[in-house]
């Protein structure tokens, strides 16, 4: 019995040791008390602009406020003038085409297509003033728009169709004391509303995040360490690291979760594998939409009725456009289930002109890269948003129509509900040639999710990817995951094996019983 | 002329029943990872099943030690002698109440079949089972430091291997369960296993001179 015991204890003991060995460790829960920390405490300004005399005097034009900022910030306006919010372009490395020059003049979406020809509406969102067709130069630094970014009053707005000016009506001089680091409505006017509308393009991006519970997003939460934009957006020199991918196309300037959670915030090893291969993002954002309906479908070909010779509307439940005889037909989603992708941080983007190979297919505008064998790829959570846009036909080409005019005449499709004129206008705006023939494309868009980030217990949990029915990534394919895969050759033939040996059990079984029941009568 | 026997010695008990219930434990939440069904959880059943497989390991190298220290691993060397009757008794011997065809003795406590089973299970199957088992826990994607020589791109051929090897641990589970039966009476076997003792023919003087031969072997 001796041995029994030494055996058991050594035993006992040697697994006790390989659970403490394998137990979590403490430490890491500090990383995430650390950065609670440091996110409590709020930086105060350590100026105050409402002191400052040249701030004091009213202002005529904007750009007047522009060249008071420059008075003290000298060349600042410069970093402004080097960056995408400026430019509207940057130059990009893409495999296939070399460096090439990618933004909004010369990419193509499926929410409101594309920028050239409608300036003077999209340059609302344009960080300087005037920007009211091509010809607008990007040299002149007084056309830079501080208030925009820094007004810390909330008041600061840019009016409609105004070509990046504010509204005239606004107290610039109020604004101009008032200034400071951007804050979520600064970046939030612009970002929540691309594609004309509440939500319409991001999907994890929309005016709930203005003042956000920690229920929608975990770090902006109000009622939690109420992060702004810029904490994790952080700028060197204006150049604010964050891409968003229907206009970028390298793996650089990203801002990714590891910046302040490292790449193993888990306790557990397993899951801190995991991040190998899976985006924090894919367990940490189960849903999307969480408050309002986001743009899932946009068909342009049912564009252009009317109604007693007028444009109008149709709404549904919660208020969203269903159709606009400007726009065409819409799909909503809310509370949405991301779908998956693999991605290494570059992507490709459908350029103005780019010959479509083939039009039998959804063409995808901006092809995010990536697969399982990528060393560089993890999956990412992603909104695609599908749409029926126009192209031409002959010359296989995805029509950029004139959409905006501020009169009928034109040819602006908002205006006369011509698709022909819109078209042939529009793509003599951008120097390409048109045949004259109009049809409609399948096309898509990725959309990386990476806002409204959950709380920790209502991430995902292993079950829902490691799972044989209703998988989240069912549809990647290209690699083997426990719980999902299995061979067939391997799991019926066990299963065979598995029967045959019950089987055999049971007739060797019943045999012996009949044959020994027969020798006991016979005894 | 039969004598009570100690034939399976304490750690040797120990030993067996700690294996079985590991892979039993290892087999129920394996196949819940596999995906077969869903009782523990998967979170849990990962935790558990890793848990209970650095057990098994544990116990597998004092069941070497052991093994070897006491010569006992001569008693599954495989051997095709008395196959064929022993194959006999299984499929038509044993309706007839024909005698078991080899003798079981301390010294050779395993029938052919036994020692070629038992043999496939150590050499092949327990193997495969260990190795891919720890290529599952230590394996490491290429982009990530660890171990370089541990680096795989796949999963699959691990993933395969190790299905398939639980496979063939659960149909030997099976049959093992239902050959304990097969003893001199239905429960001797169990019985064996559980006190060490059994009831073994003309077994008081061999078991002696036995033990002394394995002695001086050692």
């Amino acid at each position: 019995m001796k041995k029994v015991f030494i055996a058991i204890t050594l035993f006992v003991l040697a697994v006790t040791a390989a659970a403490i060995f394998l137990m979590p460790n403490q430490q890491d829960q500090n990383k995430v008390d650390k950065l609670r920390e440091k996110y409590s405490t709020k930086t105060k300004s350590s100026v105050d602009h409402s002191k400052f005399e040249t701030l004091k005097k009213d202002f005529n034009t904007p750009q007047e406020v522009t060249a008071a900022c420059n008075t003290c910030h000298t060349d600042r306006h410069t970093e402004v003038m080097n960056s995408s919010h400026w430019n509207w372009e940057r130059q990009e490395y893409v495999k296939g085409r070399g460096i090439i020059s990618i933004g909004k003049k010369n990419a193509i979406n499926n929410f409101c297509i594309g920028v050239e020809g409608n300036e003077q509406s999209c340059a609302k969102c344009h960080i300087g003033f005037g920007m009211t067709d091509k010809t607008f130069t990007f040299t002149d630094q007084n056309n830079v728009d501080c208030l925009v970014c820094h007004d810390n009053t909330e008041t600061y707005a840019k009016g409609n169709e105004m070509s990046g000016y504010p509204d005239p009506k606004l107290h610039l001089s109020n604004i101009a004391q008032h200034v400071g680091k951007p804050k979520r409505t600064n970046c939030g006017v612009c970002h929540f509303f691309g594609g004309g509308g509440n939500n319409v393009k991001h999907g994890d991006l929309e005016k709930s995040m203005f003042e956000p519970k920690k229920i929608v997003d975990v770090h902006m939460g109000t009622d939690g360490k109420n992060l702004q934009c810029v904490d994790c957006h952080t700028a060197e020199k204006h150049n604010i690291l964050g891409k968003v991918y229907s206009l970028s196309s390298m793996n650089r300037d990203r801002s990714t979760c590891e910046q302040c959670h490292t790449e193993s915030p888990h306790k557990s090893s397993v899951l801190n594998e995991h991040n190998v291969k899976v985006a924090c993002q894919t367990c940490h954002i189960p849903v999307y939409a969480k408050v309002n309906s986001t743009k899932m479908e946009w068909d342009w070909s049912t564009a252009g009725k009317l109604k007693d010779g007028k444009p109008y509307e149709e709404d549904d439940a919660d208020g969203n456009h269903t159709y606009l005889s400007i726009k065409g037909s819409f799909k909503w989603g809310k509370n949405l289930k991301p779908e998956y992708v693999w991605f290494n941080g570059n992507a490709q983007h459908y350029l103005l002109g780019d010959t479509i190979s083939d039009t039998t297919k959804p063409l995808v505008l901006n092809k995010l890269l990536g697969s399982y064998n990528d060393r560089d790829s993890k999956i990412i959570p992603v909104k695609i948003h599908r749409a029926k846009q126009p192209y031409d036909p002959v010359n296989k080409m995805l029509i950029q129509p004139k959409l905006f005019a501020s009169k009928t005449g034109e040819g602006a499709l908002w205006k006369d509900f011509d698709w022909q004129r819109a078209s042939e206008v529009g793509m003599k705006d951008v120097d390409l040639p048109f045949s004259g023939q109009i049809a409609f494309i399948r096309t898509e868009m990725y959309w990386p999710i990476n806002h409204m980030v959950s709380q920790k217990d209502s991430t995902l949990k292993c079950i829902d990817c490691h799972t044989r029915t209703d998988s989240r990534i069912a549809n990647l394919k290209d690699f083997y995951m426990p719980g999902r895969d299995y061979n067939k050759i391997v799991d019926y033939t066990g299963t065979g094996i598995i029967l045959v040996t019950f089987l055999g059990i049971a007739i060797h079984g019943t045999l012996r019983f009949r044959s020994s029941k027969k020798r006991n009568i016979k005894k | 002329m039969s004598k009570n026997v100690l034939i399976y010695k304490s750690f040797e008990r120990f030993w067996h029943w700690m294996q079985a219930l590991l892979i039993f434990f290892l087999a129920a939440t394996g196949f819940e990872i596999h995906g077969t069904y869903t009782f523990f959880g998967f979170e849990n059943a990962v935790t558990y099943h890793n848990i209970a497989a650095y057990g098994f390991m544990i116990l597998i190298v004092f069941a070497v030690f052991w093994h070897f220290t006491t010569g006992e691993w001569r008693q599954y060397i495989p051997t095709l002698e008395h196959i064929r009757a022993q194959l006999n008794y299984y499929l038509f011997g044993i309706f007839k109440n024909a005698h078991h065809p080899t003798k079981k003795t301390v010294l050779s406590k395993l029938n052919p079949l036994q020692k070629l089973t038992y043999f496939g299970l150590k050499m092949l199957v327990i193997p495969i089972m260990v190795i891919s088992g720890l290529l599952y826990m230590f394996y490491r994607y290429p982009q990530n430091q660890g171990v370089e020589s541990i680096n795989i791109d796949s999963l699959e051929i691990v993933g395969v291997l190790h299905t398939a090897g639980a496979i063939m641990l659960v149909a030997f589970l099976i049959t093992h369960l239902y050959l304990i039966t097969t003893g001199e009476t239905p429960t001797s076997n169990l019985k064996a296993m559980l006190t060490g003792y059994e009831e073994l023919e003309g077994e008081e003087e061999t078991a002696v001179e036995n033990s002394e031969t394995l002695n001086s072997k050692i």
